[in-house]
């Protein structure tokens, strides 16, 4: 007994080190992604003016898609791959993607490499710190906001890390990353910490395991969304800026240009966003079931069912904004932020502000 | 508003009609005609999507709050609190039903309109849908070039094989697929429009669900002490609620008897005192006289019964007193359930002794006992009596003793646990002050002036359960289901349209274009289009490449004579 107690408490130290030492190298990832910026502005490239100024608006600079489909029953005809021309729908603006951080600058590239593989490994240390806690409470390592907030930050950056290692476009959200799950670790070990310990009764339940589990992933896949429509709704002001003549500041320029164009900013939020939704819906769902075991009831307008209600209520709203002509583009991005600022509001706000059912063992 | 869309729309012609069921955006004209009109306009303001999304952001605006306020429907205490410390504002409140937002009239009203909006919204996408299943893919627009997606080349093959092939290559595809004039038109991805309607009928499932529980639902309240039963008829209830629509015979009749519980807590640490397992275990009976069965039920754990569920909300104890009355006849022997006061258990209650006793002239009379209980005494002379710690560590009961009337017979219900002295007496100590005794189990107290003897004999326990029905969670999260699986459909799958055109070009070459269509903008259809090529261009291979023409300035590929690469021909 005091055996396994002090075998637990032992866990419990190596996972506060192994966060402690993902926080250190999330710095130096951050340092790298700065130098990636900073040397990545030397070659400047001014593409998007040109291309919102250019002749005829369309297709010279259209991404000329080349579509590489497998040859079927091994054909090695290069011949046979057809070429698809592809077309915005009207209405949009024809800019190609900015070329990401490094801007086609070699050394800027190489800090940017560097910058991921830091990030890599610090998302690695502090997995083991999120299983260390696993191990050292035994049993599912979410049961309070420092819990929560370590588990979240290393999703969201695991998420990241997925759509980079598919091959996405998605290097320009890592300096905006590194930085949030730095401020996030900050939060969790300086104001949030609590010691490791057992559930209440309440807790214990498989419905843990299944709804916390969405509801983190949830969340840290929405705040990637969230980060592509801000950057989103920053760079559609830059171009609507030169597509009228204007001249943007050379900060702004030096940013937005490396940055993908709004188009692909705002599609990269949107698929983020619609995929997550009916996800969204289950862990709500789910948590209506386990509530209904736990005490009672299904759905008690608790803060915390409020919250998530109206976090999901809004994120629809996003979802049939995207659906209107009128309402496409910046309002629907405006809602999108709503919607994520809820789901914020909903963790943060609910949890320390208002009591409710949903108060845990220490915040 | 979306004068780019609509100029698109005239140039892809019929193409991209009723790709979807969306409604079209109302440009909010105003009527000129009569009640009619204005009926019809309203009709289709509330039925747009504009309008429709507007109330979904009001719903979300108006259910926070309640998350603000306190709730009557949640904690009724909370609000008498509020309502005490803002007295300012508790008027303004009230008028608004700040206290009630989920029932209150505003609130309902948002909700109801938006299910009306969803309703007059479904219906006519419903049959617009049947319609679009029943019909066709429109044919292919005149230039094709002007589609998001686009390819060409030219083969040596009769334009009608390549046709065939075409049609054949997109039916196995699982397109639906059928030939006007010279091109192939192909559709693909309904699934997405049915999980879309699905999903907004779930809704609608889930609102008639929720709205069936409401009214039907019961539950009610019960405290049990080991050892003891409950039936499941009104009569046995200690507290009770129910829809406006249930009827006491929808009680479905079980029982149940307690016959042990078991509570653990956290020894040490700094959560010392916290809960970790509760457990009751029960024998159940279902129907009038059903065949016992053992069950444990936790905290997380409801017993199901006959579709109601018994769920274990709290628990506590009941000190076992004996009372031995004047003439040495022994006329009380019970278990007194106390309530819980704080979180390690210090209890509070009464003991009521209202038959039999009688004093040392003979004379009959009842007896009262203010009970104070705590599972782990600090010890003697170390502060108030509070409990240190929720289990049976160190238990000691307080009474102190009443004798005259209980005041039970006036007809008034009374709070067991509240002793109503207004009618008895003190007994006194030798100092004159109230006597009261603390007592460990199975020590005994004797009453002043020979009144008799009372024995704190040991400990029982006891579990509360909340017993209720439900009815319509079973539609509610079938409905659930159903909204989880159409949105799925809805925003994975892509609805969209190929075209395959194969004409013969003056100079005798037939070519072959292929256009595709889709919803919104997305990289798979272009990958999709090119797949297809790759298997069109097995059954029309490219002609042989003599002269690496370019395309490129051509709008319609079609009047172009002398391109002979054209896989690669297409417009870069
Ligand atoms: C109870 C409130 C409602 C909720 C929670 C809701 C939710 C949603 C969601 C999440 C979507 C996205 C799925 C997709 O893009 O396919 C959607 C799409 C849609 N909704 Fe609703 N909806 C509600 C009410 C309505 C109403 C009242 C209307 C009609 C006026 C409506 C019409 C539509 C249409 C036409 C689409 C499809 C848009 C498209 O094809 O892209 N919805 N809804």
């Amino acid at each position: 007994m005091t055996l396994a107690a002090a075998a637990n408490e032992n866990l419990a130290n190596i996972s506060n080190v192994l966060i402690y030492s993902s926080m250190a190298v999330y710095t130096l990832a951050f340092l790298a992604h700065i130098a990636e910026w900073v040397f990545g502005s030397r070659s400047k490239v001014g593409r998007t003016a040109a291309a919102l100024t250019g002749k005829s608006g369309q297709s010279a600079a259209a991404p000329a898609v080349t579509v590489k489909a497998a040859a079927q029953g091994g054909g090695t005809a290069v011949l046979d791959k057809p070429k698809v021309v592809t077309r915005s729908a009207a209405g949009t603006r024809d800019v190609p993607d900015g070329p990401g951080a490094a801007g086609g600058d070699a050394q800027g590239d190489l800090y940017g490499r560097i910058a991921v593989s830091l990030t890599a490994l610090a998302f690695l240390v502090e997995a083991g710190g999120v299983v260390a806690r696993a191990l050292s409470v035994e049993r599912a390592p979410w049961g309070n906001m420092y819990e929560f907030s370590i588990t979240f930050s290393t999703v969201a950056v695991g998420a990241y890390l997925g759509f980079l290692a598919a091959r996405k476009n998605v290097r320009w959200l890592g300096l905006a990353l590194v930085t949030t799950v730095l401020l996030d670790l900050g939060v969790a070990t300086k104001w949030l910490y609590t010691e490791s310990d057992q559930l209440v009764p309440a807790l214990d339940s498989y419905w843990l395991w299944i709804h916390v589990s969405t509801a983190i992933f949830c969340g840290a896949v929405f705040y990637l969304g969230a980060v592509g429509t801000v950057l989103y709704l920053f760079r559609d002001a830059y171009e609507g800026k030169l597509a009228r003549g204007g001249k943007p500041g050379s900060f702004a320029t030096s940013v937005l240009e490396r940055m993908p164009s709004a188009a692909s900013l705002d599609k990269f939020a949107y698929r983020v966003n619609a995929a997550v939704f009916p996800l969204w819906t289950f862990t709500i769902i789910a948590g209506a079931i386990w509530a209904g075991d736990a005490w009672g009831r299904y759905w008690g307008w608790d803060p915390k069912e409020v919250w998530s209600f109206v976090t999901w209520v809004a994120y629809a709203c996003y979802l049939h904004a995207r659906a209107t002509a009128g309402w496409k583009g910046r309002k629907a991005a405006y809602l999108a932020l709503f919607a994520f600022a809820c789901w914020i509001w909903n963790y943060y706000g609910v949890n320390i502000l208002l009591s409710g059912k949903h108060s845990y063992g220490g915040v | 508003m979306s004068k780019a869309e609509t100029t698109d729309e005239q140039d892809l012609g019929a193409a991209g009609s009723q790709l979807s069921t969306a409604p079209r955006e109302e440009t909010g004209q105003v009527p000129t005609m009569g009640v009619i009109g204005w009926t019809r306009w309203f009709w289709r303001q509330l039925t747009s999507m504009r309008v429709a999304l507007i109330l979904l952001f009001l719903l979300s605006l108006g259910s926070i709050p309640g998350s603000l306020v306190p709730q009557t429907g949640v904690d009724e205490l909370k609000v008498a609190d509020w309502k005490a410390t803002h007295e300012f504002w508790t008027p303004l409140f009230e008028k608004l039903q700040l206290f009630d937002v989920y029932s209150s009239v505003w609130f309902s009203a948002i909700y109801i309109l938006l299910f009306i909006s969803l309703i007059g919204c479904i219906v006519p996408r419903t049959w617009q849908f049947v319609g679009q299943l029943r019909g066709r893919p429109p044919g292919a627009p005149k230039r094709l070039t002007r589609l998001p997606a686009y390819t060409t080349w030219r083969t040596g093959g009769e334009p009608e094989q390549v046709l065939a092939a075409a049609r054949d290559l997109l039916t196995k595809r699982r397109f639906r697929a059928h030939t006007v004039g010279d091109a192939v038109a192909a559709e693909k991805g309904y699934l997405r429009e049915a999980g879309n309607l699905l999903f907004h009928i779930a809704l609608i499932v889930m609102l008639v669900a929720f709205a069936a529980g409401q009214l039907f639902k019961s539950e009610g309240g019960k405290l049990v002490l080991k050892g003891s039963g409950f039936a499941n008829t009104l009569t046995q209830y200690d507290d009770f609620r129910s829809g406006s629509l249930f009827n006491t015979d929808d009680l479905p009749p079980f029982s149940f008897t307690l016959d042990r519980f078991d509570a653990s807590y956290e020894r040490s640490g700094p959560q010392k005192g916290t809960p970790r397992t509760f457990k009751a275990y029960v024998t159940y009976a279902e129907g009038a006289d059903g065949k016992p069965r053992k069950a444990a039920i936790e905290v997380n754990k409801p017993l199901v019964v006959d579709g109601t569920k018994v769920y274990l909300l709290g628990h506590g104890y009941a000190p076992v007193v004996s009372v031995t009355d004047a003439r040495g006849k022994k006329v009380f022997n019970s278990a007194v359930p106390l309530l819980p006061i704080d979180s390690n258990i210090t209890s509070t209650g009464a003991v009521k002794v209202s038959d039999g006793y009688r004093d040392k002239n003979g004379k009959e009379e009842q007896l009262g006992f203010n009970a104070f209980f705590v599972p782990t005494f600090a010890g003697e002379g170390k502060g108030q009596m509070f409990s240190q710690f929720p289990a049976l560590d160190f238990p000691v009961l307080a009474l102190s003793a009443y004798h005259g009337s209980l005041g039970v017979d006036a007809g008034l219900p009374q709070n067991v646990y509240q002793l109503e002295t207004s009618k008895m007496k003190e007994f006194k100590d030798p100092e004159g002050q109230l006597f009261k005794q603390r007592l460990l189990p199975g020590e005994s107290m004797t009453l002043p002036n020979g009144a008799g003897k009372v024995k704190f004999e040991g400990v029982e326990r006891w579990a509360t359960f909340q017993i209720s029905q439900q009815p319509g969670s079973g539609l509610a999260l079938a409905g659930a289901i159903a909204a989880i699986a159409g949105l799925v459909g809805s925003l994975f799958i892509q609805r969209r349209r190929v075209w395959v055109r194969a004409v013969r070009n003056a100079d005798g070459v037939t070519v072959v274009e292929m256009a595709g269509l889709g919803r919104s903008e997305s990289a798979k259809l272009p990958e999709e289009l090119a797949d297809l090529a790759v298997a069109l261009l097995a059954e029309a291979p490219a002609a042989p490449a003599t002269d690496p023409a370019d395309l490129a300035d051509s709008t319609d590929p079609a009047d172009s004579t002398d391109s002979d690469n054209p896989v690669e021909g297409a417009r870069a």
